[in-house]
């Protein structure tokens, strides 16, 4: 590092150099970035009044939007640790043949383009298997194919937490309950969910999180009609491309109380920092 | 009893072969051997988790050797104690009684039993967290004896102790021998477990169980 001790000095021995311009340059670097996250916040606080709040929080289209991006984000949150929590307890105490392509195939969503990913499911249900489906329950342009395409990238992230954080617990406590009289499915319940409780709100509040921001694959696959699949995002973008950045921003603001609300419950139940490294 | 008879156990690159021993009924039998001699594959294998790729493993005359470890009921204390840490010392010791779904009463009356003969009356309510290295190990020792198991496993369970909790123990051990009548297989590279514990000394070396 640039502070680190040189052999410039007198016959090749460290001077007493400070340690400060090392900090320093750490500090500017890391610190621009945090400015530029609270500048962003401020901006959009300052730019809207509560007037232009209260108007736009009355608009049935926008009432319909919070309405349904509250339900369709639980959801979402639900159904991913439904299917996060066994996969991740799958791939942390199991070797299996396949194990790293499915461990792989687990990131096709994280990395995908959202745009694409919304133009993979419409086609997926414009495949016979898919229109059948849809026969008996119609899912694109409805209020299911808003809550799949969160569902769909939500999840990802939700199953790279429950991943970590069955890895992070030892299997001697499971094993320990094997011998006192446990079935797997005994000690999964009593020793090991109880164990995962931090890890199991942390996906629950980072796949509801991540659901709230979604808008790309909404947009191709569930379309954006208002008062039927619209979402906040949505809403957003709507009233963009009318020009009216007024109710767009205060519906930004909105999603950032409700993103910081979240963050917020994730840091009352003691998560810490622990789980951001997955992201 | 514990009757083993040329037991071969595969635990990565490490391979068991050939091990037999005896452990009579009542004994307290411990078990030296070096670090990576495979003294804990040994003991996963008594206790089912680990499985044996030849030989059997008798538990008081019964062939477990296919068994689960759930049926197998051994009393396994493990070498860091690996105590549940969302659960109080008293749920510790009602676990393995309220799997079995025991009544209620039985359940106070053995966590009150346990308690008093392991030192534990002061701790009921607390967590695993904060509990010094001697407290835990009580623990993993009265959660592993409350279901009265007739046979009882311990990985080093002194070894992260100071001198002083390592003396108290070797009585707490030896009275929990003597109230619970228990088969013991106590495993350990400590001597002076062997001289203050053993009523048999066995040695693991070269993945061969030998007397002495």
């Amino acid at each position: 590092m640039s502070a680190a001790p040189s052999s410039d000095g007198a016959r090749g021995i460290p001077r007493n150099r400070p340690d400060w311009p090392f900090y320093t340059g750490l500090a500017i670097l890391g610190g621009a970035y945090v400015v530029l996250i609270v500048a962003l916040v401020v901006a959009d606080a300052s730019f809207t009044t509560p007037s232009h709040i209260a108007k736009a929080l009355a608009s049935p289209e926008i009432r319909f939007a919070m309405r349904l991006s509250l339900l369709s984000c639980t959801l979402t949150a639900l159904l991913s640790l439904w299917v996060a929590v066994p996969t991740g307890y799958l791939l942390a105490r199991h070797r299996f043949p396949g194990r790293r392509l499915v461990n792989a195939i687990l990131d096709v969503p994280i990395v995908l383009p959202p745009l694409v990913l919304g133009i993979s499911l419409l086609i997926l249900f414009q495949t016979p298997p898919g229109r059948a489906l849809q026969r008996v329950v119609p899912v694109t342009y409805t209020v299911g194919a808003v809550v799949l395409a969160q569902f769909v990238v939500a999840c990802a992230f939700a199953v790279r937490t429950m991943l970590v954080t069955f890895e992070q617990i030892s299997p001697r406590a499971e094993q320990v309950a094997l011998t006192l009289g446990c079935s797997r499915a005994q000690a999964f319940w009593q020793v090991v969910l109880p164990e995962a409780r931090r890890g199991i709100l942390t996906a629950a509040t980072l796949s509801w999180a991540r659901a709230l921001g979604e808008f790309g694959p909404i947009l191709v696959f569930a379309g954006a009609t208002r008062l039927r699949t619209e979402v906040l995002p949505t809403t957003v973008f709507l009233e963009l491309s009318v020009g009216n950045i007024e109710a767009a921003a205060a519906v930004s603001l909105v999603m950032i109380v409700a993103a910081l609300a979240v963050l917020a419950i994730a840091r009352v139940f003691g998560l810490g920092t622990s789980s951001e490294g997955v992201l | 009893m514990i009757a083993v008879d040329h037991l071969a156990v595969r635990a990565g690159g490490f391979e068991l072969r050939d091990v037999s021993f005896r452990v009579p009924q009542g004994a307290y039998a411990v078990l030296m051997g070096r670090t990576g001699s495979g003294k804990t594959t040994l003991l996963e294998a008594l206790c089912g988790l680990r499985a044996a790729a030849a030989g059997t493993i008798r538990l008081d005359g019964r062939d477990v050797t296919r068994w689960k470890p759930a049926a197998r009921g051994i009393g396994y204390v493990p070498q860091d104690g690996a105590l549940f840490p969302t659960m109080t010392v008293r749920g510790h010791l009602a676990f393995p009684l309220a799997i079995r779904d025991r009544p209620r009463a039985e359940i106070d009356a053995r966590v009150a039993e346990l308690a008093g003969l392991l030192g534990l009356a002061q701790l009921l309510d607390r967590r695993p967290r904060g509990l010094s290295g001697g407290e835990v190990q009580r623990v993993a020792l009265g959660r592993a004896l409350s279901f009265r198991p007739r046979i009882l496993c311990l990985d080093e369970p002194l070894s992260a102790l100071d001198e002083a909790t390592r003396g108290e123990m070797y009585g707490v051990l030896d009275a929990a021998r003597r109230a619970e009548g228990v088969t013991a297989l106590h495993v350990t590279h400590n001597r002076e477990d062997a001289d203050r514990l053993a009523t048999i000394r066995l040695r693991i070396e070269d993945g061969r169980v030998v007397e002495g």
